[in-house]
């Protein structure tokens, strides 16, 4: 075999187990195996079948000026790179680690190299080129698929928080009331008044209450939203009353120059609930001893 | 006294003063035109003191039926009834909303039964 054919993808081919054994060694240098996670014959396991769908993607694909990673040829390798983050990051693997865990695998690529191509030579950086090249391509991949394994998690909890955040409840015949936590963005506001709405036609309610004691922060976004539901509510024949504004509140919304008009506000639930007793011609008195 | 009579396709019906119209969701510029003619005809002649109108047959809106809704409630205003809207659907609330018109000036109510309950009430 003369040099000019040991390229980096032959020696990953016919050294394969030695450079398995040096990634793996490098691996626990680096510190990145992890054994409180992933136990070493997993480590090994998924090691092999990434180096193995690696070595099967070099005989095809190509690692020179052609280096495409998106290119099908590499799909397998790419499919074994997810299915590692993603059993790893839901171990609790950093992006730093796994980073390594792929980037570590360089060193017994470049130890082979180093053997077998002769001293003071392009070939050999070339070489070393483009191993590192698609190392790093592998590695930026892991980090992706971390990224978008962790944007999906926030997406769902998103949505399951958007759902349970909005709970409108009866509190007496003819009326309901929607408690308000957390922030209220537009999607929030969206979805609170659809559940508010429909459930004024399902029980029938007469009169409507917006409780925002629990909403940290009214801006002009959140008073426009409120505005609104409160406008949704009259169309719908209903009143609505919003309560739970607390003295700093009333404060910012003056200051803002926000104007609340034709809605009704009270400082707390007990006020709103006794002005919607009083819509609905209901009062509440104390028994007689 | 009940008498009845449809415009536009749109029924119009007295029931014990008070003037039921139930909206149809293809009413286009002229049957507008026709149902209003029919609407404060009908008033003038029963001398009734209020109006429901019942748009829950609505399930689109636009800034169109919107004045439309607006315009009915003026001309029965002056005729002396009260105008309630009753049966509005949340998506059509919404679109209102969003569209900017709140029909600040007309009465609504959640239905037909609790409309009639106003307007007997007289509050």
């Amino acid at each position: 075999m003369n040099d000019q054919t040991i390229s980096f993808a032959t020696i990953i081919q016919e050294d394969f187990e030695q450079i398995l054994s040096a990634w793996l060694r490098n691996q626990a240098i680096e510190g990145v195996k992890r054994t409180d996670l992933v136990s070493p014959r997993e480590t090994e396991a998924q090691s092999r079948e990434l180096l193995a769908a690696l070595s099967r993607a070099l005989k095809t694909a190509g690692i020179g000026d052609d280096f495409n990673f998106s290119n099908p040829a590499w799909d397998p390798v790419r499919e074994a790179l997810e299915q590692i983050t993603d059993s790893r990051t839901q171990r609790g693997v950093s992006p730093t680690e796994m980073f390594w865990f792929i980037a570590s695998i360089k060193q017994g690529i470049f130890e082979r190299l180093k053997n077998t191509v002769p001293d003071n030579s392009n070939h050999l950086i070339d070489e070393v080129w483009n191993a590192t090249r698609l190392i790093n391509q592998l590695a930026l991949y892991a980090i992706d698929t971390f990224v978008q394994k962790r944007e999906a998690i926030i997406e769902r909890q998103q949505s399951e928080m958007t759902e349970v955040s909005a709970p409108v409840v009866k509190v007496w015949d003819r009326i309901v009331t929607v408690p308000l936590l957390g922030t209220l963005d537009s999607f929030r506001a969206q979805t609170v008044m659809e559940n508010l709405l429909e459930a004024i036609v399902q029980r029938e309610a007469q009169v409507a209450i917006i409780d925002i004691t629990g909403v940290a922060t009214v801006d002009t976004m959140v008073a426009q939203h409120l505005l609104k539901t409160a406008a949704a509510v009259r169309l719908m024949g209903a009143d609505c009353v919003i309560c739970g504004i607390s003295p700093k509140i009333a404060q910012t919304i003056v200051h803002l120059g926000v104007d609340l008009p034709n809605v009704t506000t009270r400082a707390d639930l007990q006020s709103g609930l006794a002005y919607a007793y009083e819509r609905i011609g209901l009062r509440v008195v104390a028994m007689k001893d | 006294m009940e008498s009845h009579s449809t415009s536009g396709g749109s029924p119009i019906v007295t029931i014990t003063g008070c003037v039921i119209v139930a909206i149809r969701d293809d009413l286009d510029d002229r049957s507008v035109m026709v149902l209003q003619d029919h609407l404060v005809d009908e008033i003038a002649r029963t001398g009734a003191t209020g109006v429901i109108i019942d748009i829950s047959s609505l399930e689109i809106v636009d800034t169109f039926a919107g004045r439309m809704l607006g315009a009915m409630a003026e001309m029965s205003k002056m005729l002396n009834a009260r105008t309630i809207v009753v049966g509005m659907r949340p998506a059509v609330a919404m679109t209102l909303v969003e569209l900017g018109m709140t029909l600040q000036g007309v009465e609504t109510a959640l239905n037909a039964d609790r409309a009639m309950a106003l307007i007997k009430a007289g509050r």
